[in-house]
């Protein structure tokens, strides 16, 4: 007995000294990239920043995607890893408010990324500094069954009266038209995102995320209105309030359903589980009010510094290596999205090249997410509202009084 | 100083022993309690600046429908988590023989107690699943309409409920075995020369010497309807859209989930929690003091 107490405690001597003691040339990164090809990318970027720098050994801790929007409050304050990924915008305001990341506008200037991530230097800037890097973003939009629409002749609608008729012809031919999980809220918020930015543009949408608008006015009437269309006909697949956003792909691939609204990473799962580029294509989101500049989402992801890294000369080493217009094609590549780099090249994968196509046009405006645009109350109570009148439509006036109260609370 | 301590010796040991334990009870419960109090007066998102705002957040939970369903389901939990004491003392006395085998099957009963709720959960979820599920499979076989339970805002509570009885009663089902171990062979025999059997013998001659184990029972099962978390999380996430949370789930999203941080507030459905806990925890106490007195 005493022996085993013996063993426990050199265990945890053991465990603990692990978890303190970072040497110099020890670079600790925390990232929940945890689907296959991000991981991946990750894998491919930390190799190449370790040839580089044979000095330096990277330590990498993999979360899974849900639980590190939980740990990463504990692990800035507590025992903070020298570079930890995030999300651009209003995302990332309480840990830059709270002083939990560092300013990178050394990295920034050194390496010329004024220049070359101009593009995003807007999403990163808070208070006129810059906290972090962004290595990449992606298109959301309409992720289709080709052979399924080619099967009943339809063609890819590009206008709200298209979509909607594409709907009817796929539910006649027994196929549901729109495929959603919503267990984990923020597939919702997308849909929403999209149908607004459609119904009223990119600048209401971002009044209305930043509190500056109400959501009992009209034009959130508008949005919804359009949105009750299809759930009144059915168009989204039963029980999607059971589904996680992985749930959901499976119907898809099984023929069942022939949409889905996603961000580009669906793409790799759903080519995983054998769908070929013959049977899987993208559109845009079709247009419903025409006289609106044409938005889009495309959401940003980034690696920062926290305020409490024990190796921050390392880190900047490797944010600027990050940076590079080689290293992001590469990571870009494995992770089938779009580099922020201007000198970097799309990867020649046929979604990539729609996305970069269509965002490259985009005049009204690149939106965040719900999520990432909206404060993280607003966004909790806005997609749960969101889910719920998917199920139940007729509590709408209900649902928008409760996210008034909200606003009222949330932006003071 | 030496006489001191051999006159009082008797005195003071008892404390010196308790020490260790008052220590760490102090530490890490009591002390808690008083912080959680504290902290429901103020508006904190666990980073920055603590704003003190009264009995705000109190005000604010008496108007907040979430806060009412979870209630409302958290006395669901509590009446029918109940169903697993019947349950196991059902299943222990039919495994109460001795056949050939009879320690696999206990073992096989007791399993579901010793896998992780994390893995009962998910073992319920694709149960309930709307397409491949064994639940739904079996209802359309009988010609049912499929229900998808954990999409449907008014089966969900029952459904993680269900799940939660299944490890619950191989739990009470355990407790009741080692009673019954304990049950005086005489008096049963006693009972049979007056030809009492059936239910009269369960009641009037079993049950009575179960007591300590129906006791238990109850206290471990009353703790586990309040402290009903990892199934929820697993299964619902809470949805569809709050309908299947619980005080302490709520309390959880609020203060430590991703679009939580509100700490007061969350402070605030903690002692609520505490406050319904009391209720129980009074009775208890209440319970054993008599009993400690042989009253």
């Amino acid at each position: 007995m005493f022996q085993r107490a013996k063993s426990l405690t050199a265990i945890l001597a053991a465990t603990t000294m692990l978890a303190t003691t970072a040497f110099a040339g020890e670079l600790v990164i925390n990232t929940d990239t945890s689907d296959p090809a991000p991981k991946e990318a990750f894998e491919v970027l930390i190799k190449g920043f370790e040839a580089e720098n044979p000095d330096i050994k990277v330590t990498w801790n993999l979360f899974d995607h849900e639980g590190y929007k939980t740990s990463i409050r504990n692990f800035l304050t507590a025992d903070a890893p020298d570079l930890a990924n995030w999300y651009a915008g209003n995302r990332m305001l309480p840990y830059v408010n709270a002083g939990l990341f560092e300013p990178v506008d050394d990295v920034w200037d050194e390496n010329g990324l004024r220049e070359s991530l101009a593009s995003a230097e807007g999403s990163m800037t808070i208070d006129g500094k810059i906290w972090g890097v962004p290595y990449t973003y992606y298109q959301w939009g309409v992720y289709y069954r080709k052979d399924i629409f080619e099967a009943n002749n339809i063609a890819v609608p590009t206008n709200w009266d298209e979509f909607k008729a594409a709907g009817e012809t796929l539910k006649a031919a027994g196929v549901t038209p729109i495929t959603i999980g919503t267990k984990y809220l923020w597939t919702a918020g997308g849909v929403f995102d999209y149908l607004n930015l459609r119904t009223n543009g990119y600048d209401f949408h971002m009044a209305l995320t930043k509190g500056e608008e109400s959501w009992t006015d009209d034009r959130v009437r508008a949005t919804m209105a359009n949105w009750k269309e299809l759930v009144d006909a059915g168009f989204w697949i039963d029980n999607h309030a059971a589904y996680s956003w992985q749930e959901a792909l499976a119907p898809m691939v099984q023929g069942d359903a022939a949409m889905y609204v996603m961000g580009n990473f669906a793409v790799a799962p759903l080519r995983e589980a054998g769908l070929t580029d013959d049977q899987l294509g993208f559109f845009q989101f079709p247009i419903i009010n025409p006289d609106v500049p044409v938005a889009e989402e495309a959401p940003t992801d980034t690696l920062h510094i926290p305020s409490n890294a024990k190796n921050k000369e390392d880190a900047k080493k490797f944010l600027a290596y990050l940076a590079r217009a080689d290293v992001q094609t590469q990571i870009n590549e494995t992770l089938g999205q779009l580099p922020i780099n201007s000198e970097s090249t799309v990867g020649d994968d046929k979604f990539l090249q729609a996305g970069y196509k269509m965002l490259s046009s985009t005049d009204g405006g690149i939106a965040q997410f719900f999520d990432r645009d909206a404060p993280a109350e607003m966004a909790k109570a806005g997609m749960e509202g969101f889910q719920e009148f998917m199920v139940k439509p007729e509590r709408l006036d209900d649902i928008l009084e409760r996210l008034e109260g909200v606003r009222k609370r949330v932006y003071k | 100083m030496r006489s001191y301590w051999k006159q009082n010796q008797q005195r003071l040991a008892p404390w010196l022993f308790l020490a260790p334990g008052i220590f760490m009870f102090a530490v890490y419960v009591i002390i808690p309690i008083f912080q959680s109090l504290s902290i429901s007066l103020y508006a904190w998102d666990g980073l920055g600046e603590k704003e003190y705002v009264g009995l705000a957040n109190y005000v604010e939970l008496m108007d907040d429908r979430a806060f009412y369903t979870s209630l409302k389901n958290n006395v669901i939990w509590l009446v029918l988590y109940m169903l697993a004491i019947p349950a196991g003392l059902f299943v222990a006395l039919f495994l109460n023989q001795t056949v050939r085998g009879i320690r696999i099957y206990k073992s096989l009963f007791f399993f579901p107690f010793v896998i992780s709720q994390v893995v009962v959960g998910l073992v319920f979820s694709w149960f309930y699943d709307p397409n491949f599920g064994l639940l739904n499979i079996g209802l359309q076989a009988i010609g049912l309409e499929p229900i998808a339970v954990l999409a449907d805002e008014n089966w969900v509570t029952y459904g993680i409920i269900a799940a939660g009885l299944w490890p619950q009663t191989a739990y009470c089902m355990i407790l009741y075995l080692t009673g019954l171990n304990a049950v005086d062979p005489e008096q049963i025999e006693a009972a049979r020369l007056d030809k009492a059997k059936g239910l009269k013998m369960l009641w009037y001659v079993v049950l009575p010497q179960l007591k300590p184990a129906t006791f238990i029972a109850m206290v471990v099962t009353i703790i586990g309807a309040l402290r009903s978390f990892d199934l929820i999380s697993i299964m619902t996430d809470g949805g569809p859209y709050g309908s299947s949370r619980v005080l302490a789930f709520y309390m959880y999203e609020q203060a430590f989930s991703e679009y939580g941080f509100r700490m007061g507030y969350g402070a605030a459905i903690a002692v609520v929690l505490l406050a319904i806990m009391m209720i129980y925890i009074t009775a208890f106490l209440y319970k054993m003091y008599r009993d400690e007195r042989g009253l």
